[in-house]
């Protein structure tokens, strides 16, 4: 029910100088409900350029995005987005952070901070509610980043790098809470990463994207149950396979 | 000895020693109290001044003075640097015209003043909204300018619709530290102008206008002593600001450069 589908989709930016970059072409993709796809390729490749265009934060020049059947035409809380950057607000504390889209939704202070709570105890935070942000460390901010999105109830998550900050050990702590989040609120997932080996860890599918401009070079299913074991030989061959194509292609270029 | 009661008890003893350097050379090597008061002379007049009366209401007038000047210029010059901020057309629009207003040296507008408004405190408070809409102006301005792009877009992802949802919930709070730094600044010029704003004329109270008539008086204790007044209230205001805003803002700013 919560499927995205992308058709036919191209973006060109237009540069000051009246020329333009076309940063996607021809992206066709259709991501199921409930499913936890990421979406590598080499750098430049426009995969954020892509998730933007999902969240309503660019449009696209070309093509279109439809989730749940209806098509996209500007940011809505029923696309939750996680970004790189740490997003919250430093003025807010931990619980008014995971509360602010309920705000805007115009629930009441007792409800929405009862909600919030829920969500703050998901990512195990319960300690931390009544914190500012900058008392918090990396991986607890995307946390909280991520129980700020998940309290709007979104039908789709969007996740722009969000563990690209972090270090390897809160890294590889914050994929196996996050797959563990998944299973229990079940929220469609796309998921940009560099990261092949998260990729790979994390997915159902990869979505492989060509240089610029961006279209699908190929999908890779991932069928193996979860969690997945980094250093069997199917996992270093998966990786290996994913990240030839991105250098070949990279190189080609 | 802590490092806290050094610091103090140095300021003391260097304070101390000015004191009693200036009384020496002012009863021993000038010698004229008109040239350089002394220290006694300074606080005898200062005595004199509390029980005759009229300075602690010459310090309300001035207060008033500033405190019109202060507000007009925070009422006008928020709003108006939020909306330069945040609508380029209005950006395009307004920054000629400030531009060109803006390096007016605040006390060129005394004349307007006192035909505008008469000898009215409502004249020497514009002279100080002159000094002070500005820096508060291009404070707000910038402080939107600087909002993290990815701040407004996590408020559009969480459900602000409108510009004045993310003006209200993202940018302003976001600002809120470069407003506040932007006021402590017109505080300051603010204070400037308010003591020559008073001296020429705008006024015929406050501790500006005392200075100048005692200085026609040749009563030179007493422009000693409102010298200093107006020196130890700029910086009880300054100090008062700073500590209410450290207050509110520190709870959240902690983490970042303080």
């Amino acid at each position: 029910m919560s499927g995205v589908s992308i058709q036919g989709l191209g973006k060109a930016f237009q540069k000051e100088d009246g020329t333009a970059t076309q940063a996607l072409s021809g992206v066709d993709l259709e991501i199921r409900d409930e499913e936890f796809v990421c979406l590598v390729g080499p750098s430049g490749c426009g995969k954020t350029t892509l998730l933007r265009i999902i969240a309503g934060l660019e449009t696209a020049t070309t093509g279109k995005v439809t989730v749940d059947g209806r098509p996209v035409t500007g940011p809505d809380p029923k696309r939750g987005m996680v970004f790189q950057e740490y997003s919250l607000f430093p003025w807010r504390r931990v619980i008014d952070n995971v509360a602010f889209g309920l705000e805007m939704k115009g629930v009441a202070k007792e409800e929405r901070r009862k909600t919030a709570d829920r969500y703050i105890e998901m990512v195990g935070l319960s300690q931390f509610r009544d914190a500012y942000p900058y008392e918090l460390s990396g991986g607890m901010r995307q946390r909280v980043a991520i129980a700020r999105a998940l309290a709007n109830d979104p039908d789709v998550l969007l996740m722009d790098e969000p563990f690209g900050a972090l270090d390897a050990q809160t890294r590889n702590r914050m994929q196996r809470e996050l797959l563990s989040l998944w299973d229990e609120t079940k929220q469609t997932i796309v998921f940009v990463t560099h990261s092949v080996d998260e990729a790979v860890y994390l997915s159902d599918r990869i979505i492989v994207l060509s240089p610029r401009p961006g279209t699908v070079r190929e999908v890779i299913e991932i069928p193996w149950s979860r969690p997945r074991d980094r250093t069997s030989a199917d996992f270093a061959e998966v990786r290996r396979r994913v990240l030839d194509m991105i250098n070949e292609t990279g190189n080609a270029q | 000895m802590n490092r806290q009661t050094q610091k103090r008890l140095l300021g003391i003893a260097a304070l101390v020693t000015a004191a009693v350097i200036w009384q020496i050379i002012a009863e021993y090597v000038v010698g004229r109290s008109f040239i350089l008061p002394s220290v006694t002379d300074v606080a005898g007049a200062f005595a004199d001044l509390l029980t005759s009366g009229t300075l602690l209401a010459d310090i309300a007038v001035s207060l008033e003075h500033f405190g019109i000047g202060l507000l007009a210029a925070f009422l006008l010059g928020v709003p108006i640097g939020i909306i330069m901020g945040w609508f380029r057309v209005a950006d395009y629009l307004l920054d000629p015209i400030i531009e060109i207003l803006r390096p007016i040296p605040p006390l060129a507008w005394i004349p307007f003043a006192i035909i505008w408004f008469g000898l009215t405190t409502q004249a020497a408070g514009f002279v100080i909204f002159a000094g002070a809409f500005f820096p508060i102006l291009t404070a707000t301005y910038s402080g939107f300018r600087d909002v993290p792009k990815v701040f407004v877009e996590a408020g559009k992802v969480l459900g602000c619709d409108t510009s004045f949802e993310l003006i209200r919930y993202v940018a302003l709070p976001a600002a809120v530290p470069a407003i506040a730094s932007g006021i402590r600044i017109a505080m300051g010029v603010g204070w400037m102008c308010l003591v020559a704003a008073e001296m020429f004329g705008v006024s015929s109270y406050g501790l500006g206008y005392q200075l100048w008539h005692n200085y026609y008086l040749h009563q030179m204790p007493n422009v000693v002593v409102y010298m200093l007044i107006l020196g130890f209230a700029g910086l009880i205001i300054d100090r008062i600001f700073r500590n209410y805003v450290d207050g509110q803002l520190l709870r959240w700013r902690a983490g970042e450069v303080a």
